[in-house]
């Protein structure tokens, strides 16, 4: 009997193993850290999950692709293992204390194995667990794959998020909009914040547009450059563009730098960028106490 | 500098977009940290902005090491940015206002210069690009509050 077709038996054994036991093993594994912080609801609950988890690795076993993280019986549990880790990782554990979790679900097969085999010096029982041993380390090999990209997934989403929630566009008064933006002015930010403020500003039938940058930490050329791309567009539309929340420590190095921005209405404050668009359209405000009716 | 003090350094990699974000932070966190004014945190911020937005662009990526300095009386900051692209041709073409290869302000190494005080470039075509910073902290006397 050639290794490869020893191999093969000895896999096919562990997947007939797996089987078998089945029940033992999933009582064993309802007690371990990872099942019985997970499903707290009831054990009952535990134990099913640990049979889905086992019927798995039986046809991962028994098809014979031990070390393969791609073998498609891996597919049916891949979502119930990344709910479990993140279940896992949302209580705080790190990605090494899961993988620990998980190494310690072997220990409890290879026992009940062991149970099994009474000659432990037989070939083919070495064989077996040496299977076993390889398909429990290509299970926690896909537990942490799928927490890799069940993370990656959120960053991205989250990127998402970020970009459309930090630019909204404000309707302040009739004919005038403003858009408050928030943290770092990247090329794919300041594009949707164009974007939103042109729609905006056609949407709102706005004559004056306000961008305050009091939320953006850092205003360097390249930031510079795309607010007064954003103002060169709103201008085309019809629109004037005033950026306020221009503050002293950033007003400072935009001069130093060397930024020529006096093509473009600057105010210190989003106030200051309102009371000047308000005064442009007429409507004028005093700056003392409230007048009632009929005082003189 | 034979006077100062090396007191703990990081490196941080420049390879994309998020990479420059963080930069900025470590660098205003550091900076914060020395006690530098707010305007000198600014400035020594966007002009690190700016040097690492070139070692990304012109540069093909690099990296930034930050040095906290200690000379006794004053404490300070280098950051060092280097990278193995193409290098600088024309230096002085290169520091002129306005001029650029890369479809901005051309004001990113020109005004980085004008935003730090100390400003070291070494550079020669084929073998890469260094850019050295320095920044000390200096307090203004603040007013003095007492009655005439």
């Amino acid at each position: 009997m050639s290794e490869q077709d020893a191999a093969q038996e000895a896999a096919e054994w562990v997947g007939a193993f797996l089987t078998r036991r089945r029940e033992q093993i999933a009582q064993r594994w309802a007690d371990a850290t990872l099942f019985r912080t997970v499903f707290t609801l009831s054990r009952d609950e535990s134990v099913e999950a640990c049979k889905t988890v086992i019927d798995a690795l039986a046809t991962v076993a028994t098809s014979g692709r031990l070390d393969d993280i791609t073998a498609p019986a891996f597919g049916t549990v891949r979502d119930q293992l990344g709910r479990m880790a993140a279940s896992r990782a949302w209580t705080g554990s790190s990605s090494a204390q899961i993988a620990d979790e998980v190494a310690d679900l072997r220990e409890p097969v290879t026992s009940v194995l062991r149970e099994e085999v009474t000659d432990q010096s037989d070939a083919a029982a070495q064989d077996s667990l040496l299977a076993l041993t390889v398909l429990m380390g290509t299970l926690r090999l896909v537990i942490m794959e799928t927490t890799l990209m069940a993370g990656e997934e959120l960053i991205e989403r989250q990127r998402q998020q970020l970009m459309e929630v930090a630019t909204p566009v404000i309707s302040l008064w009739e004919n005038i909009v403003a858009v408050p933006l928030i943290g770092t002015l990247d090329s794919a930010r300041s594009q949707v914040v164009m974007e939103s403020l042109l729609d905006a500003i056609v949407a709102q039938r706005a004559r004056y547009a306000i961008l305050d940058i009091t939320g953006v930490p850092t205003v360097d050329s390249l930031v510079a450059q795309h607010l007064m791309k954003t103002v060169a567009a709103a201008r085309l539309m019809g629109a004037e563009c005033i950026v306020s929340g221009i503050r002293p420590a950033i007003a400072q190095t935009i001069v130093q730098l060397g930024i020529d921005l006096s093509s473009v209405i600057t105010r210190a404050t989003l106030a200051d960028a309102l009371a000047y668009a308000l005064g442009q359209q007429g409507v004028e405000f005093s700056s003392g106490p409230a007048t009632g009716a009929g005082t003189r | 500098m034979a006077d100062s003090l090396r007191t703990g350094g990081t490196s941080l990699p420049i390879g994309s977009d998020a990479d420059l974000a963080w930069v900025r932070q470590e660098v205003r966190q550091a900076a914060a940290e020395l006690g530098f004014s707010l305007v000198q945190q600014t400035k020594l911020v966007t002009a690190a902005s700016e040097l690492a937005r070139n070692t990304l662009v012109h540069g093909g990526g690099g990296e930034l090491e930050i040095t906290r300095l200690d000379r006794g009386s004053s404490l300070g900051l280098r950051l060092c940015f280097t990278d193995n692209g193409p290098g600088i041709s024309d230096i002085e073409l290169a520091m002129t206002d306005g001029y650029t290869t890369g479809g901005g302000l051309g004001l990113g190494l020109s005004g980085a210069k004008r935003l730090v005080p100390d400003f070291d470039l070494v550079t020669e075509p084929g073998a890469g690009t260094t850019i050295t910073v320095t920044a000390w902290v200096y307090t203004v006397p603040s007013a003095r509050l007492e009655a005439p």
